[in-house]
């Protein structure tokens, strides 16, 4: 399979990449390119200009700032994985990074692609929008930085315009005594989630639920945050009969699609359970 | 300086493999493993399913694990890669590669470069690892006929044999 014609651009800065996509009403951001090249091998896109970021080594990073963690939109799922500041720090990331695809997607899949790529059943922004992280994106006229609630705007879709790069995503650092977690929910290794579950919870004294985001994957056009099941726990004891009680409401809202890989109904009920596990896997974490 | 192509325009792309340099033409839509393979005649490369799940294309692009259907030629430009041709030195089979020989790690040998240079990744990084993280390690490679034991027994075998040559093929791909 080959995609169809396009022209071809390998800016040099970020700049140039931006001026190539005001320019070329129809391209589109080439990063890591292993959801983008599929989708044009399968001609389910067909942009007639690709505008390749891919060498912009100085978007590849991770870096701490004084209130965030800062990740290169270039960074690639392998780094992620294993860079220790996100393990200890954002450990979710590190599940999520590591549940991508397989080795070789790892290895050149980039969170921005991922991110801007929007599949509702990708694992990054369901992670992400549970540790409500923020997106720097560049334009023309400067940079404007969105809260993941406002970047995932529909499916496929986000607050990125069409010339504009997501440069760097954000992730502001948790209180003392967090932790956090992700869990894919699929049936064979690589495969897309059945339900991807991501939460972010820090304690207060005893086991007394301060703060707590929980984030839902494929169950909705966008991650969805169960803000009903945030709600109930928040104040309360994070004992099992609080956490089973907070999940069976935290599919509130979800709109889970029916497919090969499980029904409407499945994904529903699937919810539960692992928006239970997954805060026990984040409590277990707390420092 | 930034590059730039147009759809029709046919592009040298020159990169070095398996030690070599190499040079040819291609499209900007052209994907690597057809560049290798049709344009360089490296036909060790296999083609399993064109859409980037069977990972017979597998090969090392600027020393790590990449599907060659799911990059561009015209991305490889200036690339150190390594294919599975790259592997063997003259007529010495590379460990990786007696160890399948030996463990009967490849029945219709398909999947079989794909499989080799996933191996050998996760060998350069993880020189002894266990049943699970081979499991792992191969996951993005398909083999239709093996149903993976065999293989994963290559693996570990080829995992002794690098250790007790003492580093001596573990050169970095």
């Amino acid at each position: 399979m080959t995609p169809k014609k396009f022209d071809y651009y390998s800016p040099t800065s970020i700049n140039e990449a931006i001026q190539l996509l005001h320019d070329n009403e129809d391209s589109k951001v080439l990063a890591g390119g292993q959801s983008l090249l599929a989708l044009m091998k399968l001609r389910l896109a067909a942009p007639s200009a690709l505008v390749d970021i891919s060498k912009l080594q100085e978007m590849s990073y991770v870096r701490e700032d004084k209130d965030y963690l800062g990740i290169g939109a270039l960074t690639i799922h392998d780094i992620i994985e294993h860079n220790q500041t996100i393990k200890k720090k954002f450990t979710l990331l590190t599940d999520a990074a590591s549940k991508i695809g397989d080795q070789q997607i790892r290895n050149v899949g980039t969170i921005g692609g991922s991110s801007c790529h929007a599949d509702p059943a990708a694992d990054l922004p369901t992670a992400l929008s549970a540790v409500n992280a923020h997106f720097v994106i560049r334009s023309g006229k400067g940079q404007r930085i969105v809260p993941a609630t406002e970047f995932f705007v529909d499916l496929f879709q986000t607050a990125v315009g069409h010339d504009e790069v997501l440069s760097e995503i954000r992730l502001p650092y948790l209180p003392p005594r967090s932790g956090s977690g992700y869990i894919k929910h699929s049936r064979r290794e690589g495969d897309f989630a059945i339900v991807g579950t991501g939460v972010v919870l820090t304690m207060g004294d005893g086991n007394v639920c301060k703060d707590i985001r929980i984030a839902l994957g494929a169950v909705s056009a966008t991650p969805l945050r169960a803000k009903s099941a945030e709600e109930y726990l928040k104040g309360k004891t994070l004992d099992d009969k609080n956490i089973a009680d907070a999940a069976e409401i935290a599919n509130e809202g979800a709109d889970p699609p029916s497919d090969m890989h499980g029904s409407k109904e499945y994904r529903m009920e699937m919810i539960k359970v692992f928006t239970r596990r997954t805060v026990k896997l984040a409590m277990s974490r707390v420092m | 300086m930034m590059k730039s192509a147009t759809k029709s325009d046919m592009i040298r792309v020159t990169c070095k493999i398996n030690g070599k340099e190499y040079s040819g033409l291609a499209e900007p839509r052209t994907l690597f493993v057809h560049f290798i393979r049709d344009e360089l005649n490296l036909t060790g490369t296999h083609i399993g399913c064109d859409t980037g799940h069977c990972g017979a294309c597998t090969i090392f692009m600027n020393g790590k694990s990449v599907k060659s259907c799911m990059v561009l030629a015209i991305q490889a430009q200036g690339a150190d890669i390594t294919t599975v041709e790259g592997l063997a030195d003259g007529d010495k089979l590379h460990p990786i590669q007696e160890a399948f020989w030996e463990n009967h790690g490849l029945q219709c040998g398909y999947c079989t470069p794909g499989m080799l240079i996933s191996g050998l990744f996760l060998l350069q990084r993880n020189p002894d690892p266990t049943e699970d993280e081979i499991r792992r390690g191969i996951e993005g490679n398909l083999c239709r006929c093996t149903g993976y034991v065999n293989i994963v027994k290559s693996i570990k075998a080829a995992a002794k044999k690098m250790q007790s040559e003492g580093g001596k093929s573990a050169r970095s791909m």
